[in-house]
């Protein structure tokens, strides 16, 4: 059973938000990481690269394939994971904790369409 | 035992494998300036150090000439000796600036060739020029690209790629300077109706499909489908990955499709993989004809000419004539087959894929039910409460000397095995195989270590993948000379 984390917002393209102030983390999820397998490589943006909801921002590649991650919100990413270009292992040991950008979001009503941690939960099961 | 030499590692320093016959043309000496100054780092052997040592290297390849090649996707099929005989000939071994009246003969055949080829597709002229499928499509696109472009439409700058599509498409889109579409899938992978309506518009120059689709379902809404795209002024590209099942029932030029490649290592039996030399020939309806590349074989009165320019044009897009062995390959295919026959490979690969699907559907999970053409995917094991995967069965299956199916792939499923069996395989091979799963299936519920740790009889066990991509060691070791 994936872990789903309480008080983050969930993309049912399987990306979390972590949110504090204007800010908000994004990471992907268990479910995804599991789905995925080993991650070899995170592809990440720049600082000050614009977010546009739904559209790709990030590229990880695991053994299987290599999938898109899709931005739940819109905004301009103001600080990576550069950790990440070393060790992609750390999203699978962790993934809830390793998030891959942190954005300063642009409408933070878009936070309403994205799915709580029990609607996420019902999604995948 | 575990041959892991190099042949730079094999010899002594002055060993020789060859004696040149300088007494017939007495000796030289290159003037000092352009003699090398240091000797080149080549290795020294004898012929039988060389022989073995190549021998030895050739154990550790799996071909279809050792074994079941049932990988889904890429039509694994037997390469008949006959074609490789037939490409030897000394007279197509020419130089590529031989007269075009001393080039008479492979004229010929490239013209026949592209001929059959007509025949068989529907499409109405074809170049024998690209060097593969990825290169086909690209050239397919860019006469895509020129037709648009010649009347004066140049707002089209999308190209629509359906999600189960083969991954070359939407990169060939991309390289061609085209924008990639998605349209989702139904359920069994054929193309979204509704969701093609959607995007379709005076922005799009065409869609790239492959039928039967990655799920080996034929697309039945493909007359449909084409009518909507012609309708909205775009041009229809069959990528040719899936032509087998097809050969002799259907043809694309009449389902509607304007552009294809052929991968004639996949349907014409000319040697797969290894980086090549290989060939995707395109065909085209008539109206786009004019677009061709360069050099164009035709025929005029009883002779064969070699166009090599015209107004039209894309332009030239490979060296001289392509690759000319391999079209020889397929020529010699497409005539031993004979014309009559070509139904037999779509009605045995089609029989041989329902065969094995059928077989193990209560072993493996089936996530679409109902007849298949030339390939089908299992969803992983139907028992999956031991938790061993896709990887594992894969990994089991060359310890019982079966190249494993395509794994993870298409990604329209989370544990997808591809399996595509091909005409020219026996029905001893099939029941074999089909044994072998079942077995691999009862291994993982029975004692499931056993085949997540498999494989046990292979030259490299298991393999670290994430280990190899994370920190890839592209060096072999450093050899010490004496």
């Amino acid at each position: 059973m994936s872990k789903v984390v309480d008080g983050l917002y969930y993309a049912a393209t399987h990306e979390w938000v972590r949110v504090e102030g204007d800010y908000a983390f994004i990471g992907i999820t268990d479910y995804a990481q599991d789905s995925l397998g080993e991650i070899v490589f995170v592809e990440l943006p720049e600082v000050d690269d614009q977010l546009d909801k739904g559209e790709e921002f990030s590229t990880i590649e695991s053994v299987k394939a290599a999938s898109d991650i899709l931005a739940p919100l819109t905004g301009t990413v103001v600080l990576i994971n550069d950790e990440l270009e070393d060790s992609p292992e750390l999203i699978n040991e962790d993934p809830y904790e390793n998030w891959i950008v942190k954005v300063e979001m642009e409408d933070k009503s878009e936070l309403n369409a994205l799915l709580s941690a029990s609607e996420y939960e019902e999604s995948i099961e | 035992m575990y041959y892991s030499k190099t042949i730079f590692e094999l010899g002594r320093k002055g060993r020789k494998g060859y004696s040149l016959p300088n007494e017939d043309y007495g000796q030289y000496e290159l003037p000092t300036h352009l003699q090398r100054t240091e000797s080149l780092d080549l290795p020294e052997v004898s012929e039988l150090e060389a022989v073995r040592h190549y021998t030895n290297v050739s154990f550790k390849n799996f071909g279809i000439e050792k074994g079941f090649y049932p990988l889904g996707s890429c039509t694994m099929k037997y390469n008949p000796k006959i074609n490789q005989d037939m490409s030897a000939i000394e007279g197509f071994h020419i130089h590529p600036y031989q007269s075009v009246k001393a080039s008479q003969g492979l004229l010929e055949l490239y013209y026949e060739t592209q001929r059959i080829l007509s025949e068989l597709s529907g499409l109405d002229e074809f170049t024998l020029n690209p060097y593969a499928g990825a290169h086909g499509e690209l050239i397919g696109l860019m006469i895509m690209k020129k037709y648009h472009q010649d009347r004066n439409d140049h707002k089209r700058t999308k190209v629509i790629v359906p999600d189960s599509a083969h991954g070359t498409n939407p990169a060939s889109a991309s390289v061609a300077g085209f924008e990639s579409v998605e349209v989702k899938s139904n359920f069994d992978g054929t193309v979204n109706v509704e969701d093609l309506k959607k995007v379709l518009g005076d922005d799009i120059a065409g869609i790239m499909m492959t039928n039967p689709n990655t799920l080996g379902i034929f697309e039945k809404d493909i007359c449909e489908i084409a009518k909507l795209v012609h309708d909205a002024g775009g041009l229809l590209y069959y990528d040719g990955a899936n032509l087998n099942p097809l050969l002799g029932q259907v043809r694309p030029g009449d389902m509607g499709f304007d552009i294809m490649h052929i991968n004639v290592h996949k349907t014409f039996s000319t040697p797969h993989g290894g980086g090549g030399p290989g060939a995707g020939p395109v065909g085209v309806k008539k109206y786009l004809s004019e677009y061709l590349p360069v050099p164009r074989v035709k025929k005029v009165e009883d002779q064969y000419t070699l166009e090599l320019d015209n107004d039209t044009t894309i332009g030239q897009i490979s060296h001289f004539y392509g690759n000319i062995g391999v079209i020889v390959k397929t020529y010699s295919f497409l005539l031993s087959v004979g014309k009559e026959y070509f139904k037999d490979i779509s009605k045995f690969s089609t029989l041989n894929a329902n065969y094995i699907k059928e077989s193990l559907k209560e072993y493996y999970e089936l996530p679409i039910k109902g007849i298949c053409k030339h390939e089908f995917v299992f969803d992983g094991l139907k028992d999956k409460s031991t938790h061993v995967t896709t990887l594992d069965v894969a990994k089991r299956l060359l310890d019982y000397d079966v190249h494993p199916p395509t794994i993870y792939f298409p990604l329209i499923f989370k544990e997808s095995l591809m399996i595509e069996p091909v005409e020219s395989e026996s029905k001893q091979t099939i029941d074999n195989f089909i044994e072998i799963m079942k077995k691999v299936a009862l291994e993982a519920k029975e004692t499931p270590e056993l085949v997540k740790n498999a494989p046990y009889t292979t030259v490299v066990k298991r393999l670290d993948e994430a280990e190899a991509a994370r920190n890839p060691k592209v060096k072999y070791k450093d050899i010490q000379h004496d």
